[in-house]
């Protein structure tokens, strides 16, 4: 797949469940109690369950290789965290290709947005075979 | 998300302390519990709903993003953790910091970790913040940098913020029962008779026997006279809203029926008898609270044990 700087991939829209949360901590071991049990997290100030940052960042890669295609290559994931994604909403990833390097590597600025504001920046660096021109 | 950082009348010697951890190791030759394997890899993209054919059959790679998976304690924990990391957590642990949240995460991939490498890694602390006081709360930042390898060879590097910190809400809670509640009234013996009338569903106003002078609020001596010998009149309850503000900042949820925590107006309010008080608008959207709007007294009870008087706006 050919990509180039400027190209807008399309959104993917992600319902954030309580079974996604709690799927996506254990699945990456991680057993804080904020993302698997409801009355613990709301006694250390959270409403509700949320997100663990690494279901955040497993989510992000699967975006941008579903977009740029089995081919696509993960080279580096950065992202950051802002609002945070608690059960019942949507996040919507959404990203932009900001440079194609010759080789083919490209950088794709993620944004997910949840109803609260954004949940996660980020910069995903990409190697993606150019084929025949 | 950073809002500010520790007042400057506050040195903060605990950031002195915690400054020194910088280029400790926070951990040493850690090991994955578990080999990179099929079922993990497998578990991780049904969670992830990630159907990318590299991660399946038997070329499979691992999603690279499973990077610091690989090197989770799990329900047991960590084993692998430095004294220094503990000791820096036991500090902010018993400075009161004890939430944690991840903030940033930043992975390179430098080769695919396949089933069967074994998991091997160091992490450094990389830096520690000056105190920040954000939205959850007041705490430093801690950024680790780690090197996970796969059969001895560098495989990746992650470089993994958190913010270590005490709740606001936790502070909240130790004040109102973990509740947003409105502030008491301060009653003493120069207004509680005023408070006596509100549980009455009465709005007494304080009237000057000297001179026969309304007054509001409650106050000991007549304005005009000086006389401090008074009675009192019921307001008919008829006032119109002589100005307004409308408070945006800070939120205060108990000030808002929705909880939302404003906007919402705050209304000097004239009487039909001549005095003026302030109190809330209800029944009215805060932008369209207005002067010379006519409203009527109510008593509204905000929490079971406060009773308020409040004045609804009246239609058009």
């Amino acid at each position: 797949m050919k990509v180039k700087a400027g190209d807008e991939l399309a959104p993917l829209e992600i319902a954030v469940t309580r079974t996604l949360i709690v799927a996506g901590a254990i699945a990456s071991r991680d057993y804080q109690d904020v993302h698997h049990d409801a009355e613990l997290a709301r006694e250390k100030g959270s409403p509700d369950i949320f997100m663990n940052i690494l279901t955040t960042n497993g989510l992000v890669g699967r975006y941008v290789t579903d977009r740029l295609g089995p081919s696509a290559v993960l080279r580096k994931v950065a992202i950051r965290l802002g609002a945070p994604n608690y059960p019942g909403d949507t996040m919507v990833l959404s990203g932009t290709v900001t440079a194609v390097a010759d080789d083919g590597t490209a950088e794709v600025a993620v944004v997910g947005s949840n109803g609260l504001g954004r949940h996660v920046t980020g910069t995903v660096t990409v190697g993606v075979p150019q084929g025949a021109a | 998300m950073t809002a500010g950082t520790g007042a400057p009348e506050d040195p903060d010697e605990l950031y002195g302390r915690l400054k020194e951890f910088e280029g400790r190791a926070a951990a040493t030759a850690g090991t994955g519990k578990d080999p990179v394997n099929e079922p993990m890899i497998r578990h991780w993209c049904e969670a992830m709903g990630d159907t990318d054919p590299a991660y399946r059959g038997p070329d499979a790679v691992a999603p690279p993003t499973m990077l610091q998976a690989w090197t989770m304690g799990g329900l047991s924990g960590h084993t692998d953790r430095s004294a220094a990391y503990e000791e820096l957590f036991g500090l902010l642990d018993g400075a009161g910091y004890t939430s944690v949240v991840a903030t940033d995460c930043e992975q390179e991939y430098l080769r695919p970790l396949r089933p069967g490498d074994r998991i091997t890694f160091d992490a450094v602390v990389e830096s520690v913040s000056e105190r920040k006081t954000t939205k959850l709360g007041t705490g430093y930042f801690v950024t680790t940098r780690m090197d996970v390898r796969a059969d001895g060879e560098l495989a990746g590097t992650h470089r993994f913020r958190i913010l270590k910190y005490t709740p606001a809400a936790a502070k909240r809670k130790t004040r109102g029962g973990g509740r947003n509640l409105r502030p008491r009234p301060v009653i003493n013996r120069d207004n509680a008779g005023f408070w006596q009338g509100v549980a009455e569903h009465r709005l007494l106003i304080q009237r000057c026997t000297g001179c026969g002078t309304l007054r509001f609020p409650w106050l000991p001596g007549c304005n005009a006279c000086g006389c401090q010998e008074w009675d009192t009149v019921e307001a008919s309850g008829e006032g119109t809203v002589f100005s307004h503000v409308v408070m945006h900042h800070p939120p205060f949820p108990a000030f808002a029926a929705d909880g939302a925590g404003g906007p919402y107006a705050v209304a000097l309010i004239e009487l039909a008898e001549g005095v003026r008080m302030v109190a809330n608008v209800i029944g009215v959207p805060y932008d369209k609270v207005r002067p010379g709007m006519p409203v009527r007294l109510e008593f509204l009870r905000t929490e079971p044990e406060l009773e308020l008087p409040v004045f609804r706006g009246g239609e058009g």
